[in-house]
């Protein structure tokens, strides 16, 4: 278009001219640290060995057919074991997350400059270890075996459980523990009657849901020695057998799809 | 009666919430707190059991002074006074006999409340309340089962089963309709002249301030500008609490084309999806 | 009031209003939990040797070795930290498609089970399980941690993608449409917007996983600091075991805090 008067375009941008250039200069400082990255793995990596992989898993996949049927007798021991180290370590995890969650909120605390801080680093420092590594330094110390699995499943989960569990009770309606103060309550009465059934439902869901992860992490845990069917899937991955691993690994997907089950019915009869 | 002296509240935020009030309230008055948004008049009812800190002045219940007063001589004071709420607030969770019965607590030891064995006497008196109010039937539905008027009526039983000496009412028709409100309205002010009971409530609609309430105090800005019988209230008066408007209307009819609430879905504390997913 | 009235007796109704229901439930548990108890088999002369052990272990907090193993700490972090970036980037990116493709809403049904059944085998494993196979297929060392880390971003990122999609409001996306807009214009315009500003909050949590979890795929070779732990732990170097665990949870502290605020900066 070609006017003779002077017309002033309005021009649309969708940023402003600052905006804009701090949002490429994000994306090439995430551009370059993702390269550097990358360089840095490629020189630690044997290329000769990647590109060999293809044919590596399709022999590896055609010595793992058919899985070896028979050895499932051998199985349900272990299975049990993995249930076991999932259910009482969730259990242990619950009994001793509920006090810190309580601490932990800051409605509930009873002090907020010194009990919480505490209570929040063991919330922090409980879910900053893998539970693998919990077990890895349960098995030093405890000695390998079921008893280690359970209690690196329990440490593991007590800050999962607590900070869902704590956030929940940072959440509920404070007009209804009002209303129950009011009625000349004392402050454990006040707990049970005003906060207690607010959060309960959130409780309830957190544990299932705990539990079902705890089934999935249990099932590895035997990978360094602290029982359950991780036991058996590393002694048949060293010694080959891989028709035997073929059948573990359907064992644990069908372990895990029916805890993932049971857990979704529970939480949806709770909720 | 309660007598209220020189009551000053500041909030940690600054604010001058109430600037030394002065109220007498005698034994079977139903007094009405009227005036805008942030005047103070919830300040003032939760001053009275203590729910928020007075800052200065001197609240006495039948002689007893309530400021300053211990957490274990609080509570039995608190016991004195039953509160009812806007929103109701009763714990949405727990049953309708649990929410009366909640009301006992401050009679009751730990242990006995936590395996909900109350005496026989306070169960007597629950189911009569609660006959009282047309819910006897509903005893054992979950109080989030229940519509927003009998969601009232509940409370009401709560405040009542504490057999007080005063009745604070913070709001009790906020989110009702107006037929629901003025059905609230008249069990509150029936039972108190039942048991001679004293009440201050708190309200917005001047409507039914005029229509229940035997005395009306003005406030705003937390200071007291009118104190008396509902029939003195003038449109200057109005418009000295409120500000300008076409005050008539208010006065001589009723505005029953007041929106209804509507019953909000109870809202089940969910667990939210992300965290969940996150932390695994 | 009537003389019925007067003694009303009221207990709280069970949770659970089937009475065998109840009964079976309680029974379960009990006789479950038994049986749990009876079979586990603990060692209990071998856990009270150990007690003295851990509370070297915990003395060992106080105050870490750093300087002992320092070059192979900060060699197994820094790996991990790269595993950890790469991972991320490139799982999120393989996660668009394949997470679009498994939203039922806007996704052809052969697509969509092709999909969904690749979020289901990611899903199903552990990354620990996956690591030691993909260290045997691209050898030790960090590439077969960062496809580990990889394949299992895929399958949280996109069934996390896929199920918003689904939830999304879909009038404002068929208003998109009835602009005239091409398919891309249309996932641009009318899909991204409502995802995105969850999925950032989502990208950056599974950054934070991924660190975590690229702390443990060392123990099977996969690179990255886990190798150096299991080795601490193993010659019951606790003091460096102590000084490790340290640094990683000083490093998760940092990245929560870190995405909290970027996430907050992002929306």
């Amino acid at each position: 278009m070609s006017g003779t008067a002077v017309i002033v375009k309005k021009v649309w941008q969708r940023r402003d001219r600052k905006t804009q250039f701090a949002v490429w200069a994000a994306w090439l400082f995430g551009t370059a640290v993702f390269v550097y990255c990358f360089q840095l793995i490629s020189e630690r990596t044997i290329w000769a060995f990647v590109l060999d992989a293809p044919a590596q898993a399709g022999d590896l996949g055609a010595r793992m057919v058919p899985p070896a049927w028979s050895y499932i007798h051998y199985l349900w021991r272990p299975i049990w074991d993995t249930l076991n180290i999932a259910t009482l370590g969730t259990i242990i995890s619950i009994v001793i997350a509920v006090p810190i969650a309580y601490c932990a909120a800051r409605n509930t605390t009873p002090s907020v400059a010194f009990v919480r801080p505490v209570a929040l680093f063991i919330i922090v420092a409980s879910r900053s270890i893998n539970s693998l590594i919990w077990a890895l330094m349960l098995v030093t110390i405890v000695g390998p075996g079921v008893f280690a699995g359970i209690i690196a499943i329990g440490l593991r989960s007590i800050g999962f459980v607590a900070k869902l569990l704590y956030e929940a009770i940072e959440e509920i309606d404070e007009s209804q523990v009002e209303a129950v103060r009011s009625t000349g309550a004392t402050p454990a009465q006040t707990t049970v009657y005003g906060i207690v059934p607010q959060v309960m439902p959130a409780f309830a869901g957190i544990s299932v849901f705990r539990w079902d992860i705890n089934i999935r992490e249990s099932t590895v845990l035997g990978l360094v020695g602290a029982g359950g069917i991780g036991l058996e899937l590393n002694a048949a991955i060293t010694q080959l057998y891989w028709t035997q691993v073929s059948l573990m690994l359907l064992v644990i997907i069908a372990t895990v799809i029916l805890s993932e089950w049971v857990s979704a019915k529970v939480r949806h009869a709770i909720i | 009666m309660l007598r209220i002296k020189g009551l000053t509240k500041r909030y940690r935020t600054g604010d001058l919430a109430l600037k030394g009030i002065d109220i007498d309230v005698p034994d079977g008055q139903v007094m009405a707190l009227i005036g805008p948004s942030g005047a103070g008049k919830s300040t003032v009812i939760r001053c009275i059991n203590r729910l928020v800190e007075p800052t200065a002045g001197t609240i006495t219940l039948n002689d007893t002074e309530i400021v300053g007063l211990r957490s274990g001589d609080l509570r039995r004071m608190r016991r004195r006074m039953g509160m009812i709420f806007q929103e109701y607030a009763l714990v949405e969770r727990l049953s309708v006999m649990e929410n009366v019965l909640s009301g006992r607590l401050g009679y009751v030891g730990f242990w006995q409340s936590w395996a909900r064995k109350f005496p026989q006497s306070d169960i007597d008196e629950a189911f009569r309340l609660l006959a009282r109010v047309g819910l006897d039937h509903m005893a054992d539905k979950r109080a989030d089962e229940l519509s927003g008027g009998q969601r009232q009526r509940v409370g009401i039983c709560r405040a009542l089963i504490q057999n007080p000496e005063l009745l604070l009412v913070d709001e009790p028709t906020a989110s009702l309709d107006p037929k629901t409100s003025r059905q609230i309205m008249r069990l509150i002010k029936e039972l108190c002249a039942e048991r001679k009971l004293a009440a201050i409530i708190n309200i917005h609609d001047v409507m039914l301030a005029q229509m229940f309430a035997e005395r009306i105090v003005g406030l705003k800005l937390g200071e007291i500008v009118y104190d008396g019988p509902p029939d003195k209230l003038t449109p200057a008066v109005l418009t000295q609490i409120y500000g300008e408007e076409d005050w008539a209307s208010t006065i001589r009819k009723a505005d029953d084309d007041a929106e209804p609430v509507d019953e909000a879905a109870p809202a089940l504390p969910s667990i939210e999806r992300d965290r969940l997913a996150g932390l695994t | 009031m009537s003389l019925a009235l007067n003694h009303r007796r009221w207990k709280k109704p069970p949770a659970i209003k089937r009475a065998w229901l109840r009964w079976t439930l309680i029974l379960g548990a009990a006789i479950y939990l038994s049986l749990a108890l009876g079979t586990t088999h603990v060692n209990w002369a071998r856990v009270w040797e150990g007690l003295p052990r851990g509370a070297q272990f915990i003395t060992a907090f106080f105050p870490p070795n750093f300087s002992g193993r320092w070059s192979e700490i900060v060699e197994g972090i820094s790996e991990s930290l790269w595993m950890t970036v790469v991972a991320t980037v490139v799982g999120i990116a393989l996660s668009i498609p394949v997470g679009i493709g498994a939203a039922r809403n806007i996704s052809p049904a052969p697509v969509y089970y092709f999909c969904r059944s690749v979020l289901a085998v990611s899903r199903s494993f552990q990354e620990i399980i996956l690591a030691i196979f993909f260290v045997k297929l691209f050898g030790f060392g960090p590439f077969a941690g960062f496809v580990t880390l990889t394949f299992a971003t895929i399958g949280f990122y996109g069934k996390l993608l896929a199920e918003d999609i689904e939830d999304m409001d879909a009038s404002q996306a068929e208003a998109v449409r009835a602009t005239g807009a091409g398919w891309l214009q249309w996932l641009n315009f009318g899909v991204q917007p409502q995802v995105m500003p969850r999925m950032i909050g989502l990208g950056l949590y599974r950054l934070d996983i991924n660190f975590r979890e690229s702390a443990v795929i060392g123990i099977v070779g996969g690179g990255g600091i886990g190798a150096t732990l299991d080795t601490s732990f193993n010659r019951y170097e606790f003091d460096s075991a102590a000084a490790i665990i340290l640094v990683i949870i000083a490093i998760v502290m940092l990245t929560e805090y870190s995405s909290g605020y970027l996430r907050r900066w992002v929306q």
